[in-house]
């Protein structure tokens, strides 16, 4: 574990530089991370889809574009786009058997934005099916490995962009994240992820999970690095009805403001029982680090955080078994080969185009939705909701920003959880009722645990302050170095 | 509440995915132990709450009510299982008389 100085070690400011000054071309930037890609995707399985050409030709237009001036700050840098993002021409699977012809018609919003800054696209990672899952497990094209310990998984939903990020095969990507899926795979592969609040990034073109909960954000190696890829993918969408109108905003703002005074709130149930004692040690000293920076640290309660994981397997598969009723083998997608009527050609298309877990959800969704069932279960967990929402509004009075672990462990070894949903779903405890209060989250590295496995903090913000947050975890990257390490197999260069 | 074998054969149908006998033992096993996660809601009064249905309560925008995606047909049904002339085709649901 140490730090190294090639290209792949720069961050997007630097390399926007090298750009604008013929240092590098788009064409060069892009050969090497290719190269990279060939020659480690096949150990870490972090892309789905690979097309150099079209990379190369993404490349070769940047390259036009900074030659004749017209060039943007993103312009000529490459990126990967998690494969649940719709991309014009591309594959677009979403990590399922049932999308895997999928060829998408069109642009996400996200990704026509990317593209209009004049980035590159390296391809599309690899994640839990449909964004179901905590480990990477339940893709239909493999589960990833984490680049820090191939026998550990990379977490998920987004693990295939983490995973890509950390071992220098993009030098950013995006993720997207309805219950924690940047933030705990970002925590698990020691990189920084952002979720933003609700409604600042749209949801146009990227395939749906939980419609009320998914919110798109990026994940890089340096909170400065998030802010700049921030700045490309926010802004309202017509056509995406929940996208806020709201001005502009630059995310690099208030990265150099110091953190003097600033109050650090730190929720009681966060430190409890559950909470690993190495990522507690971890915390503790990230927040000691951050007291000599000036900050404040102030004792909060989220008392009805417990809550926030028997809410959300209520409300996110109830949402998802709606949202999933449009893969019927009729449009596009996968279609059963056998069939005797249309019934018949639906179910037998959905068992087999769907993996267990996401069966298994839009199952429980199918359930707490149906007639008789819709009080107990969907009413009462919206009624949790608010609580939550509740309890984090309460502790905004008394601090500028909440913070905690990411997760309660670190990245755990393949197959120790797949065969138990609810140990599974309880990796998630710290990151879920950020999404159902909408606020936005990030997750900073932050440590190694004895075996090596990265440590994440979790910083949960107050609506819209995005900027604020991202400035917090840029004075920590300042004074520590855990976000510039590279693994020790990716530094070596062992061969995959 | 937790499922009988029943239950979950009417779950599935009900969500259109095919399941059989023997999987069905292991999909109630699995969604009773979600439920029992979930139903540690009911250990708080939630009475007199309004339920929260979206993050921000916010009232969705609206757009002007005119024309603004033209026709893609050709290029959407080109990914298609079954097209016949610019329809999609399934297997017959009405039968005919004759």
């Amino acid at each position: 574990m140490m730090t190294e100085t090639g290209i792949t070690e720069v961050g997007l400011a630097g390399l926007s530089r090298m750009l604008a000054k013929r240092q590098v071309s788009s064409v060069e930037l892009t050969q090497e991370f290719l190269r990279r890609i060939t020659q480690w995707n096949p150990l870490i399985n972090a892309f789905i889809t690979v097309d150099q050409e079209r990379s190369l030709a993404d490349a070769r237009l940047a390259d036009t574009l900074l030659a004749s001036g017209k060039g943007s700050l993103l312009t000529g840098i490459p990126l990967a786009h998690k494969d649940i993002f719709c991309a014009d021409g591309w594959l677009t699977t979403c990590g399922s058997k049932m999308l895997s012809n999928f060829v998408a018609p069109y642009d996400a919003h996200v990704v026509g934005l990317c593209k209009a800054a004049g980035m590159v696209l390296l391809g599309k990672t690899n994640m839990d099916e449909f964004a179901m899952g905590s480990s990477n497990e339940t893709s239909y094209y493999g589960a990833v490995k984490n680049p820090w310990d191939i026998a550990a998984v990379p977490g998920g939903s987004s693990g295939g962009s983490a995973a890509a990020v950390a071992a220098r095969l993009t030098p950013v990507a995006t993720g997207t994240d309805t219950g924690g899926s940047i933030r705990q795979p970002a925590a698990m592969t020691g990189i920084t992820g952002l979720k933003p609040t609700y409604g600042v990034v749209s949801r146009y073109g990227m395939i749906a999970f939980a419609s009320s909960l998914d919110q798109a954000g990026p994940m890089a190696r340096s909170a400065h690095d998030c802010a700049l890829l921030m700045n490309v993918m926010a802004g309202h969408d017509a056509r995406d009805s929940t996208s806020l109108q709201r001005p502009a905003e630059d995310y690099t703002r208030t990265l150099d403001q110091p953190l003097a005074g600033f109050r650090i709130g730190l929720p009681r149930e966060f430190f409890a029982e559950g909470l690993g004692s190495e990522v507690a040690a971890a915390i503790e000293s990230a927040l000691a680090v951050l007291r000599g920076l000036g900050a404040k640290t102030v004792d909060i309660s989220l008392p009805n955080s417990a809550l926030s994981i028997p809410a959300y397997y209520v409300l996110a598969p109830a949402e998802a078994s709606a949202n999933l009723s449009r893969f019927d083998g009729v449009r596009y997608g996968y279609r059963a080969p056998d069939y005797v009527d249309l019934d018949d050609m639906y179910e037998k298309t959905r068992a087999q185009g769907f993996g267990d877990e996401v069966r298994r959800r839009i199952m429980i969704g199918t359930y707490v939705l149906s007639h008789g069932y819709y009080d107990a279960y969907y009413v009462k967990a919206q009624q949790v909701r608010r609580l939550i929402a509740q309890d984090f509004a309460r502790a905004f009075d008394e601090c500028d920003v909440i913070l905690g672990p990411t997760t309660p462990e670190t990245a755990f070894d393949f197959g120790s959880k797949s065969d138990d949903p609810v140990a599974m779903y309880l990796s998630d405890i710290y990151t879920i009722a950020v999404n159902l209060a909408g606020l936005p989250g990030m997750s900073v590295p932050s440590g190694f645990d004895g075996r090596g496995r990265p440590i994440g903090l979790q910083l949960i913000g107050n609506y819209f302050s995005e900027a604020r947050l991202l400035g917090v975890a840029h004075q920590y990257q300042q004074v520590t170095d855990w976000h510039a390490r590279v693994p020790t197999l990716v530094r070596e260069g062992v061969s995959a | 509440m937790s499922l009988d074998f029943q239950d979950v054969r009417r779950i599935a149908k009900l969500a259109r995915v095919a399941v059989s006998e023997q999987d069905t033992h292991m999909y109630q096993h699995r969604i009773n132990g979600v439920l029992a996660l979930v139903a540690q809601m009911q250990a708080i009064d939630t009475q007199g709450v309004a339920p929260m249905a979206h993050a921000l309560d916010v009232v969705q925008s609206l757009r002007e009510d005119v024309v603004t995606e033209t026709d893609l047909h050709k290029k959407f049904q080109a990914i298609a299982p079954q097209v016949a002339g610019d329809l999609y085709l399934v297997p017959q649901v009405i039968e005919h008389d004759d």
